[in-house]
């Protein structure tokens, strides 16, 4: 077992990192996640592991430099909160089109504007559908406990190198600040200078030996058949992910009539709704997504077979609800979709939630079957 | 009298002793490959290529070398020099250069940027990239006008000037006045070197290349950031032909961006100037 520690879910993002070996963070303060760059900056990394740590100017600046990095070959990060993912955006865009590995930590707060520095989930279009310009998905990883900000840091990594893609963990305020137990990895080594070069020689710019031909790191292409190309090659990588990376956890779900769909903080409240709407007699499930990208549609395709309803639980005015409408569709089901959520920065409480699933399918309770729109 | 003039070489040497290495007399760099280039003839940017190819070869420096390109004409400069390259958003080539240079603090980094790139959208990046003192050569070519885009208003544009997006003229009312960033920059104590230089003459072109030179040796010596301004030509965008630009350009350009050395000193110094 490794060590046990209390800790922050932004300090444990910092720890993470150093421990898996990452070899570079650059960050703009902002709040609630500024204590993953205070806590690198006071592990002074550079010391034991040789890992770079830099304050950018901007989140415009940090993006750019995580893109140079990336291009390097090694395991490169950055971490913001909504407005400075939004100025992120065009940077995360090219590092998608250039195919680059890093991973992206965007610790939500509730918008739009400066909006509020209260946790939110209203960044899961920014993060599930692209975010910035052109067609590009990422793989967005949501952690729902501390355990899972540390556990997703190594996770993120070997995803982004496996597709030349970046990555995301997709937490908001309340991860980012709670305190929870977490066992915390051992520490890996960074990669050699020959590890880099063997895994990432044929496109890293590291330097051109006379052996190879020059790497040239770029998302840019004038002509536009071989764009076309590249897009398409790009759709396949996004289409592989679907098939070979979703993640979810589904609580109580066999029986259930009614499944709730929540990921992150709101996952968390409706552990409790779940346990809350069991002992009133009503069989309530929980499909908790972990990636959010690649959705788990074929589960709620699965779920809808049976259930009666399901209810989005989201800490934002709807936005997962609409996946989840889509993937209730394709399966053919006419299971109700609903949806229900706080907003500007307040956390619903689990009496909520279900108090929202009783009166959203008042129908179904009384008439005990499916009602079709 | 009959003159009897030699017009072939071949008359007065055997093709075959004209190529014997020891008669050779100009060399196009190896490190400059053989892509036909896209830029308008009379277009600075194929002189300062050619410097910077030729002196990657003759410093030994093509296997550690990674250049960031700009957005604008140069954008496609990783198709010309046979080093690796990044290809940067509009402005942060400064800040992609970073990364790259914090990781591999063994290459040697160098930007290659515009008047709008360097002074306008990226003036953020350049400005800490240069306060930082991060261990790359700025290579800053300025033709006050964005040329790739047609030609429009540069931070760097003079007053008066007409581009396409100051058809009457830069009236500085409107529009503020022409930036001299490079004596920014001059000011910021992470820079060491600092230079305007020009390549419109043989003459400055081969004064670019010593202070080229010179800035890539402070990189390579951990000394900070080196900064090269090339006050250039972009015949096409001003509407005139190559010689036109050469001759408006010593009249008007060279004028209110003096060449010559801003800042030779050791990084953590500030600029006297």
């Amino acid at each position: 077992m490794g060590e046990l520690r209390l800790m922050k879910g932004n300090e444990v993002l910092a720890e993470a990192a150093i421990r898996c070996g990452c070899d570079g963070y650059f960050g703009y303060p902002i709040t609630p996640q500024s204590e993953v760059m205070e806590t690198l900056m006071a592990r002074q990394p550079w010391n034991e592991t040789g890992m770079v740590v830099l304050q950018a100017e901007s989140e415009v600046a940090s993006i750019n430099m995580v893109y140079g990095a990336a291009a390097t070959g090694k395991k490169v990060m950055t971490s913001s909160s909504s407005p400075g993912i939004s100025l992120m955006a065009e940077g995360i865009s090219y590092i998608a089109g250039a195919e680059l590995p890093c991973l992206i930590v965007n610790v939500q707060r509730g918008g739009p504007g400066l909006g509020t520095i209260q946790p939110s989930q209203a960044d899961y279009f920014q993060s599930v559908k692209g975010g910035g310009h052109g067609d590009y998905k990422m793989i967005v990883l949501a952690p729902a406990s501390v355990q899972e900000m540390n556990d997703f840091v190594d996770l993120g990594f070997e995803l982004a190198f496996k597709y030349r893609n970046p990555a995301m963990i997709l937490a908001d305020g309340a991860i980012g600040q709670m305190m929870e137990k977490v066992e915390l990895a051992d520490q890996k080594p960074r990669w050699t200078k020959e590890e880099v070069e063997k895994m990432s020689g044929d496109w890293a710019t590291i330097g051109k030996p006379k052996t190879r031909k020059k790497n040239i790191v770029t998302s840019l292409e004038m002509d536009s058949d071989k764009m076309e190309e590249n897009n398409r090659r790009f759709q396949e990588k996004y289409q592989k992910m679907e098939e070979d990376e979703v993640r979810y956890e589904a609580i109580q779900c066999d029986d259930a009539e009614f499944v709730i769909v929540a990921f992150g903080t709101s996952a968390r409240v409706c552990q409790k709704a779940v346990e809350i709407a069991r002992a009133k007699g009503l069989k309530v499930g929980l499909l908790r997504p972990i990636t959010l990208f690649p959705f788990p549609k074929k589960a709620i395709k699965e779920l809808a077979r049976k259930a009666k309803g399901f209810l989005s639980v989201e800490m934002s005015a709807g936005q997962m609800v609409e996946d989840i409408k889509l993937s209730v569709y394709e399966a053919g089901s006419n299971a109700r979709v609903n949806h229900f959520g706080r907003m500007g920065g307040i956390i619903p409480t689990p009496t909520e939630v279900v108090d929202a699933l009783e009166e959203k399918f008042s129908w179904e309770l009384s008439y005990g079957v499916k009602r079709s729109y | 009298m009959e003159l009897n003039v030699v017009t072939k070489p071949e008359e007065i040497m055997d093709i075959k002793e004209i190529i014997k290495p020891e008669n050779l007399v100009y060399q196009k760099s190896e490190v400059l490959n053989d892509d036909i280039m896209h830029y308008c003839p009379g277009c600075s940017h194929g002189v300062v290529h050619k410097i910077l190819a030729e002196l990657i070869e003759e410093m030994g420096l093509q296997e550690k070398t990674v250049g960031i390109a700009p957005v604008g004409c140069a954008v496609f400069a990783y198709n010309y020099i046979d080093i690796d390259w990044q290809e940067a958003a509009h402005g942060r080539a400064p800040a992609v250069a970073t990364g790259v240079a914090r990781l591999n603090p063994d290459n040697f980094v160098f930007t290659y940027q515009g008047d709008g790139d360097l002074a306008s959208i990226g003036s953020a990046e350049i400005m800490h990239a240069c306060n930082r003192g991060e261990n790359i050569l700025v290579v800053f070519i300025n033709n006050g006008i964005y040329g790739m885009t047609g030609g429009q208003m540069a931070p760097t544009t003079l007053e008066g000037m007409v581009t396409a997006t100051t058809p009457y003229g830069r009236n500085v009312d409107l529009n503020g006045y022409p930036m001299k960033i490079t004596n920014l920059i001059a000011q910021l104590p992470g820079t060491s070197y600092v230079t305007r230089q020009a390549v419109h003459t043989a003459a400055n072109a081969r004064k670019c290349k010593r202070s080229l030179k010179k800035a890539i040796q402070n990189v390579l010596d951990k000394k900070g950031t080196s900064f090269v301004e090339v006050v250039s030509t972009c015949n096409s965008g001003w509407k005139m032909s190559p010689v036109e630009a050469n001759n408006w350009m010593e009249e008007n350009m060279i004028p209110y961006y003096p060449l010559g050395d801003l800042k030779d000193s050791v990084k953590g110094e500030h600029s006297e100037n």
